[in-house]
C-alpha cells in the first residue's frame, strides 16, 4: 500500500499526485518509470516519474484521465492509499554531455522531460526546452521547466498561449534560424514524436522519444510492450523506454496502443454507471 | 477392511478422480477435478504392495517417502500422512496436482509393469487438501533466533521452499518479489482450473505465520542490486530464486501483430490479473474465435485451454513434432483432448499475416517431418519443403519456452552464468561464484519443474544455513 501525500487537478482532465515511496525515490533517476495499481483486481498501469524529493520520500506523476483506472486514481484522496507503485524501472535517459542538449514535451509528456532538464543541465548541457499542448490551459510545469532550462519555447495549438503550432513547428524553425541542437529527447503523444523524428531526420539530429507501449509488469516477463526499432523486436519496458526516434517503427506502436479499445470503452461505461466521487483537489 | 493379499490388492483398479464433465468444465475456470474422497483414497492407497525397496521414491526428485505416507492413508491417518509427505517437500497440495508424475514416482511403481501404477499424485493431493480444508495444519517448531538475516529474490517454489525451512531455523527471512501477488509461475502461469490460486495463497500465509516477511512489488536490480543487500541491508546471504520468465519469440513476419501473445502475456492477463472476469477485473485480454497456441509443453496446454474457456469456437495446438514428443505432463494433453482442443502436430509456423487494422488473421505454416534425433534426445523435425498451408487465426499464442530474465545477473557482478544466461550453481550447495549468494530452481536449471525449483529451494536452504552460522 503506498500513501497519496497530495493530489491536484492541474487543468482539464490532468492531475498531479504525489506518493509517499522513500526507497524508490532514492534509486530512481530521470527518464525511468514506475508502474501502479489503483485497486485489487486492478490494473497495472506505467507512468512515468515527474519529479522526485529525496528528502521528503516523494514521487510526483502527472497523469491524464483516459479510461477508467485513471479515472479511479483520480478519485484518491490524499492521505488514502493505492495497492502498488513498483519502480523504478526502464532505464534512465541519456542525459550525459552533449553540448546543445533539447528536450521536447507535449501534452503529458512535459512530466517526464522536466526531470531530464534538470540533469542534463546538471552534467554541463546547455540546456534548450520545447512545451507544447492543445491550449493554455494544458500546459503545466512552466516555471518549473524555466529554472530547469537555460532557454524555453512554449507552443499551443490553437496559440491560447505561446507561440500558435506544434512543437515540431517551433523545432524546425529553430534549425532554420541556425539553432541546431546535438542531441534532442521528445516525449509526448506518438504523433508528435513522429512529427519530431521526421523534422530531424533530414539534418541527422540524434533524436530519441520515449516509447509508452500497453505494459503489464515492467521488468520484460510478458512482452506486451513490444517495440521494432531498426527492424529488431525490442521490449519498451527493459530495452527502453527510451529509443532512437529514427529506427522506431511508430505506425507499430500505434497499432498496438489500439489493441484493447473496445474493451477499454466498456469499462469506462461500466465505470461511469457505477457511483463514485470524483476527487478534484484545489489547484495548485 | 479385510486384509487383503498382495496379489489382491494390485489387482484392484486404480481410482480416479472424480471430475468436471469436459463439456462443462470448458466455459469455466473451475478446477477441473474435484479430488478423492476418503473412501476412494483409502481404496488407492490399498493398491500400494509396500514394497521393501521402494522403486517410486527413486523417480521421485525430493525423495517422498512414498509406502509410508501411502500406509498412513491406509489407516485413516491423513493429516499425518501429509505431514510425512512434507518432511521431505514442503509444497505437496501443489505438487500432487503438477508434477510430471507419469515421469517421475509412477513411472517407477512396480504396479506399473502389469497393472497401473499407484495414483501417488492424486493421494499426495488428497491429504494435503484434507489437512488444509480440516484445518489441521500444524505450525513447525521455529528455532531459537540466530540473528542471521537471509534475502529470498523471487517468491516461486525455490523461493518458498528456502524461506520455509530457512525460517524454521531460526533465521529471519524476507523474500523480495517483483510482481505484486508472491508465487511466481504458481500465480501468473498455472491457470486456476489447474491449480487453485486460493492454495498457493495459503502456502504463502503458512509461511507468513511462521513469520517470514514478503515484499511484493520489490523488482531486485532496479530498488536494491543483491550487493546492497548484502552490504547495506545487512543481509547475511541472499538465495536468488528468479525462475525462466524472459518469454522466446520464434522471430518469424507478423510477430508484433495484435493478437500475437507470448504465453506469459496471455496466462499473466488471465490468471494474475483475472482478466477471464474482464470487466469486474480491470485488465483485458483479447478473445478470438480460432486461437492457435504455439508449442507443446504445459504452458502451451494452459494457453490452450485457457482459450477455450474466454470462448474460442477452434482452439489449436500447432506443434512441430509429433504427440509422443510433446513435453506436456499426460494429464493436461488428456484434459484438453477431451475438451476438444485440436491437435495440429508435425506443423512449424513461417510467418503471420496480419489485416488492415493490423490484427493477425492467417498464419502460414509448414509441414514437418522427424529426423534422427538430436542432442535433446527427440528426433529433430524437419521442414517438408512445398507443403504450405495457411490457417485462419485471431488469436496466437506462443508457447516455446522461456529464458532467464538477466535484471538481477546484469546489477550483480561477479556471478557467473552460463551461456543461455543461467547462473551457475553448485549442484548440491547451490551456491554460486559470488560468496554469500546461493541460487536455485529454473533460474539454474532453465525451464524445468515445480518440485526441482522446490527441491533446489530445499538444498539451498541447508548450505545456506551452514554459512551464515560459520559466519562471524
Ligand atoms: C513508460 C510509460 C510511461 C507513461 N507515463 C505516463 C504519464 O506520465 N502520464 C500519463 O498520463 N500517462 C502515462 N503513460 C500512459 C498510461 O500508462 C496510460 O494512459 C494508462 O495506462 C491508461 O489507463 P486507463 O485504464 O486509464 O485507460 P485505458 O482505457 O485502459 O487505456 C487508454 C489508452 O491508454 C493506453 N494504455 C492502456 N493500458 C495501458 C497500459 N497498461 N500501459 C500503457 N498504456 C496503456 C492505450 O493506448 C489505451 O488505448 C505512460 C505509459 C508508459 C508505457
Ligand atoms: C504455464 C506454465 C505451466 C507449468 N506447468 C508445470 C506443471 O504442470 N508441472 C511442473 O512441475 N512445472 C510446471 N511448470 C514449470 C514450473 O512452474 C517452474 O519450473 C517453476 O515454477 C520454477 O520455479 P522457480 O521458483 O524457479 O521460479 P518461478 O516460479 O518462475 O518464480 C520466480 C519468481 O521470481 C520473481 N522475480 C523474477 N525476477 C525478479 C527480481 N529481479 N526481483 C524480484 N523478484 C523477481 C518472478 O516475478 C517470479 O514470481 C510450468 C511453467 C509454466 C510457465
Ligand atoms: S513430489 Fe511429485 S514426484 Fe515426488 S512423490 Fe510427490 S508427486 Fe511424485
Ligand atoms: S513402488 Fe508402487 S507399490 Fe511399491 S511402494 Fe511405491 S507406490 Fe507402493
Ligand atoms: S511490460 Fe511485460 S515485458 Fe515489458
Amino acid at each position: 500500500m503506498v500513501e497519496v501525500l497530495e493530489h491536484y487537478n492541474i487543468g482539464q482532465s490532468n492531475f498531479k499526485i504525489v506518493l509517499a515511496v522513500p526507497k524508490l525515490v532514492k534509486k530512481a533517476k530521470p527518464g525511468q518509470f514506475v508502474v501502479l495499481r489503483v485497486s485489487e483486481n486492478g490494473e497495472r498501469i506505467p507512468m512515468s516519474i515527474a519529479d522526485m524529493d529525496r528528502e521528503a520520500g516523494t514521487l510526483t506523476v502527472i497523469y491524464q484521465v483516459i479510461g477508467k483506472t485513471t479515472a479511479l486514481l483520480a478519485t484518491v484522496k490524499p492521505g488514502e492509499y493505492i495497492m502498488d507503485c513498483v519502480g523504478p524501472l526502464g532505464n534512465p535517459s541519456h542525459v550525459d554531455k552533449k553540448g546543445k542538449y533539447m528536450v521536447i514535451g507535449g501534452g503529458i509528456g512535459i512530466a517526464p522531460i522536466h526531470p531530464v532538464a534538470q540533469k542534463a543541465r546538471e552534467n554541463g548541457n546547455e540546456v534548450y526546452g520545447i512545451i507544447g499542448a492543445r491550449t493554455k490551459e494544458l500546459i503545466f510545469f512552466e516555471d518549473e521547466m524555466r529554472k530547469a532550462c537555460n532557454r524555453l519555447y512554449i507552443c499551443t495549438d490553437d496559440g491560447s498561449y505561446g507561440e500558435k503550432g506544434f512543437v515540431s513547428n517551433v523545432l524546425q524553425r529553430l534549425i532554420d534560424e541556425g539553432d541546431k541542437p546535438d542531441f534532442i529527447l521528445a516525449i509526448g503523444p506518438v504523433p508528435m514524436m513522429k512529427a519530431v523524428c521526421e523534422t530531424t531526420r533530414p539534418y541527422s539530429i540524434p533524436t530519441w522519444v520515449s516509447v509508452n507501449p500497453i505494459m503489464i509488469d515492467g521488468t520484460g516477463m510478458c512482452g506486451a510492450c513490444r517495440v521494432s526499432v531498426g527492424g529488431v523486436t525490442k521490449f519498451g519496458c527493459v530495452d527502453g523506454p527510451d529509443f532512437d526516434g529514427h529506427l522506431l517503427d511508430f505506425d507499430l506502436l500505434t497499432s498496438r496502443l489500439r489493441m484493447y479499445i473496445p474493451q477499454e470503452r466498456e469499462a469506462m461505461k461500466k465505470f461511469q454507471e457505477e457511483v463514485h466521487t470524483p476527487y478534484v483537489g484545489p489547484k495548485s | 477392511m479385510p486384509e487383503l493379499s498382495k496379489v489382491e490388492r494390485m489387482k484392484l483398479p486404480r481410482q480416479s478422480m472424480l471430475e468436471q464433465k469436459p463439456e462443462e468444465r470448458k466455459h469455466n475456470f473451475k478446477e477441473v477435478p474435484f479430488g478423492y474422497t476418503p473412501e476412494l483414497a483409502i481404496q488407492e492407497a490399498q493398491r500400494c504392495i509396500q514394497c521393501k525397496i521402494p522403486k517410486c521414491v527413486e523417480g521421485c526428485p525430493v525423495e517422498v517417502q512414498i509406502p509410508q505416507f501411502i500406509e498412513l492413508i491406509t489407516e485413516r491417518k491423513f493429516a499425518e500422512a501429509s505431514r510425512k509427505i512434507k518432511e521431505t517437500n514442503s509444497l505437496p497440495a501443489i505438487c500432487g496436482r503438477v508434477c510430471p508424475q507419469e515421469e517421475q514416482c509412477e513411472e517407477r511403481c512396480v504396479l506399473g509393469k502389469k497393472f497401473k501404477p499407484v495414483a501417488i499424485g492424486n493421494l499426495e493431493r488428497f491429504v494435503s487438501d484434507y489437512e488444509r480444508d480440516n484445518n489441521l495444519t500444524e505450525l513447525p517448531e521455529i528455532a531459537p533466533s540466530t540473528g542471521k538475516k537471509v534475502a529470498i529474490i523471487g517468491s516461486g517454489p525455490a523461493g518458498l521452499t528456502a524461506a520455509g525451512d530457512l525460517i524454521r531455523l531460526g533465521h529471519s527471512v524476507t523474500i523480495f518479489e517483483a510482481l505484486h501477488k508472491p508465487g511466481g509461475v504458481l500465480v501468473y502461469g498455472i491457470p486456476e482450473f489447474r491449480l487453485p490460486k486460493s492454495i498457493v495463497n495459503s502456502e504463502v500465509e503458512y509461511l507468513k505465520k511462521m513469520g517470514v516477511k514478503v515484499m511484493t512489488s520489490h523488482v531486485i536490480g532496479k530498488i536494491d542490486t543483491v550487493d546492497e543487500l548484502l552490504n547495506e541491508e545487512g543481509y547475511d546471504a541472499v538465495f536468488i530464486g528468479t525462475g525462466a520468465g524472459l518469454p522466446n519469440f520464434m522471430r518469424i513476419p507478423g510477430e508484433n501483430l495484435n493478437g500475437v501473445y507470448s504465453a506469459n502475456e496471455f496466462l499473466t492477463r488471465s490468471n494474475l490479473m483475472k482478466a477471464y472476469d474482464f470487466p469486474n477485473a480491470d485488465t483485458p485480454i483479447a478473445k478470438g474465435k480460432n486461437v492457435a497456441v504455439l508449442g507443446g509443453g504445459n504452458t502451451a496446454m494452459d494457453s490452450v485451454r485457457t482459450a477455450l474457456r474466454l470462448g474460442a469456437e477452434n482452439a489449436y495446438i500447432v506443434y512441430r513434432r509429433s504427440q509422443v514428443e510433446m513435453p506436456a505432463r499426460a494429464a493436461e494433453i488428456h484434459h484438453a483432448e477431451q475438451e476438444g482442443v485440436q491437435f495440429i502436430l508435425l506443423t512449424n509456423p513461417v510467418r503471420f499475416i496480419g489485416n488492415k487494422d493490423g490484427w493477425v488473421e492467417k498464419m502460414e505454416c509448414i509441414r514437418m517431418e522427424l529426423g534422427e534425433p538430436d542432442e535433446s534426445g527427440r528426433c529433430r523435425p524437419i521442414p517438408i519443403e512445398g507443403s504450405n498451408f495457411e490457417i485462419d487465426v485471431d488469436i496466437v499464442v506462443i508457447a516455446i519456452g522461456n529464458r532467464s530474465n538477466p535484471l538481477v545477473v546484469q546489477t550483480t557482478p561477479g556471478l557467473k552464468t552460463n551461456r543461455w544466461g543461467n547462473i551457475i550453481a553448485d549442484p548440491e550447495t547451490m551456491e554460486t561464484s559470488k560468496r554469500g549468494v546461493f541460487a536455485g530452481g529454473d533460474i539454474v536449471t532453465g525451464g524445468a519443474t515445480v518440485i526441482l525449483a522446490a527441491g533446489a529451494g530445499k538444498k539451498a536452504a541447508r548450505a545456506i544455513h551452514d554459512f551464515v552460522m560459520s559466519k562471524k
